[in-house]
């Protein structure tokens, strides 16, 4: 089985964001980055499929050198090989879409997989826009997978359920917290991706079809009302929220 | 020019999203002067596909088929893109719901045409769309506009308006898409419905428990709470990843992004990537016994005391005023 996963390299959860001077992008300066956390989960879902049926992984990023980081942690966990699709330059999320589409046709694989969402943007456009580009079924948001040679029985959330999909391959995935428990890197696995290439190119470029008009930080929120300091004012904030706010 | 509502129905039943995504097509139709078909896909739907029309869809498009029962990405990305071509549609709006997310980056692949995801606000400037939402977890506001001839948009459920107008004229028209077994090539099955409480995207009432609970045995608390008021029970980061609640009731950066009308959190200090997923919702209760919570800085209303002592107060309290 040839199993592709698509990772990226995003400010970490703790990361102050400040508006960059252009007021269309993020300021970088002193932010620290991480593997996004949904693409362990994808990184996982590839090792057990290999593990499951034999076959080849490859861990694609799309960005700039810094990615590499992100591909080494995908290295240690067990992936075979990394490639780097090296640009720098903002792209929307069809851009994105269609330059790793076009790397990944070429590749022919069975299985796609990615992070139910990139925490950045969180727009989870992707995983839809390559299957459609590469041609191949798709499920998103995973929480159980029954691989089969040719095809997978997936349980996807929806809201108040999951959705039981089969899919025929090749398949794109996406995956949620849920799917399965990611692996820590092997001390060995850690010292071994140090020294594995990283193959390096350059993604096509796309027109972009989604244009960012501006960036900004949220409107501050008035602090609230402290209606009191133990049970005795249940009453009031009962009172407040049937009278005053009318939400129930 | 028109504007195409996707209005998502499943079992016969329209989600309260597709109410909210023919309203916000309906208001954009009027600033650009573009009319409104709505569209409802499933086995089953010419019954209920009148009901858009006090939404404001002029025309309603049914395709029925009962292959199209349950979701297909493949296939229902296949009709709506047909009719969007045959209606020669230059906006298309759905629900960023688990459903509406699915499709429209395939409707983006299949029409050429960028997708502005999980719209939290819309606004018309000249010709153009400008559309807003958060990133970085709330941590910042993006607006974009999408500049391809065909334009897409998601919105997030809860947000936008659904208020129904009695009387407004509209017609149901059967139409019909060619589809192959190929076209099938990702399908569900059947669905798994987790009995009980609505879940946290759809709820308009949550309640939701952190590390403050103690433990899984003190969530009867949040949950009796929930009960009374009809709400969902919600959970962070800390809580789930402990092992006390299942995964789908995490709100958070890494959980599920909601907005219902009324968010109370219990014992839950207000952790960054816990506000990003609830930071829209419309009035924000918290309840801590650290005054210095970062959660009280975002609550519309709080009290600073022990959840074990003010949640059984507080359920009591709402019994009283609601009748029950």
């Amino acid at each position: 089985m040839k199993i592709i996963v698509c990772i990226n390299h995003v400010p970490d959860t703790e990361a102050k964001i400040k508006i960059g001077a252009d007021g269309r992008t993020i300021d970088k300066a002193g932010i620290n980055y991480m593997l996004s956390p949904y693409d362990e989960f994808a990184i996982e879902a590839a090792l057990r499929l290999k593990e499951k049926f034999g076959g080849e992984t490859l861990a694609i990023s799309l960005g700039g050198d810094v990615h590499k980081e992100t591909l080494r942690k995908a290295l240690a966990m067990g992936v075979e090989k990394a490639l780097l699709l090296k640009d720098d330059s903002p792209r929307d999320s069809d851009s994105i879409g269609r330059a790793l589409a076009e790397e990944i046709k070429a590749l022919a694989p069975d299985v796609v997989l990615f992070g139910k969402q990139s925490i950045d943007y969180s727009d989870e456009l992707l995983p839809g826009l390559v299957a459609e580009h590469i041609g191949a079924s798709s499920v998103t948001c995973v929480v159980k997978l029954d691989a089969q040679e040719k095809s997978f029985v997936c349980e996807r959330e929806i809201e108040g359920g999951h959705e039981v999909v089969t899919a025929i391959l090749p398949v794109v995935i996406s995956t949620q917290k849920g799917l399965n428990e990611p692996r820590y890197p092997s001390l060995k696995g850690i010292m071994g991706a140090k020294s594995k290439p990283i193959e390096e190119r350059q993604p096509k470029a796309f027109d972009s079809l989604v244009e960012v008009v501006a960036m900004s930080k949220p409107p501050a929120k008035q602090a609230g009302k402290i209606v009191g300091t133990d049970a005795s004012a249940a009453a009031e904030l009962v009172r407040l929220l049937h009278e005053e706010a009318k939400v129930i | 020019m028109k504007i195409l509502a996707f209005a998502e129905q499943r079992e016969g039943k329209f989600k309260k999203s597709a109410f909210e995504v023919t309203q916000a097509a309906k208001k954009l139709g009027g600033q650009l002067g573009m009319e409104v078909i709505a569209v409802v896909v499933g086995d089953s739907v010419s019954g209920i596909a009148g009901e858009l029309g006090a939404y404001g869809a002029g025309r309603i498009l049914t395709v029925q088929d009962p292959r199209l029962h349950f979701y297909s990405t493949t296939a229902y990305a296949k009709v709506i893109a047909e009719i969007a071509r045959r209606e020669n549609a230059g906006v298309i709006l759905l629900p960023a719901s688990q459903m509406g997310k699915d499709l429209a980056p395939r409707l983006g692949a299949k029409l050429n045409a960028g997708v502005a995801a999980d719209c939290t606000a819309l606004a018309v400037g000249g010709s153009d769309i400008v559309a807003s939402r958060p990133i970085y977890a709330g941590k910042a506001m993006i607006s974009v506009k999408v500049t391809s001839p065909v334009k897409i948009f998601t919105l997030r459920p809860n947000v936008f308006t659904a208020s129904p107008v009695n009387g407004a004229a509209s017609s149901v028209e059967a139409c019909t898409v060619d589809l192959a077994d190929a076209d099938f090539s990702a399908k569900a099955t059947s669905v798994k419905v987790a009995e009980g409480r609505p879940d946290v995207t759809e709820a308009s009432i949550i309640v939701s428990g952190g590390r403050g609970m103690k433990g899984p045995e003190h969530f009867h608390l949040i949950e009796t709470l929930a009960d009374v008021l009809g709400g969902a029970v919600g959970a962070s980061r800390a809580v789930v990843d402990a092992g006390w609640r299942p995964h789908d009731e995490q709100v958070g950066q890494t959980g599920k992004t909601v907005s219902p009308s009324l968010y109370l959190a219990c014992g839950i200090s207000g952790a960054v990537q816990h506000i990003a997923g609830m930071s829209s919702s419309k009035c924000i209760v918290a309840v801590n016994k650290d005054k210095d919570a970062p959660i009280f800085q975002i609550a519309d209303y709080g009290i600073v005391g022990d959840v074990f002592e003010v949640l059984p107060a507080l359920t009591a309290e709402l019994k009283k005023t609601l009748g029950k």
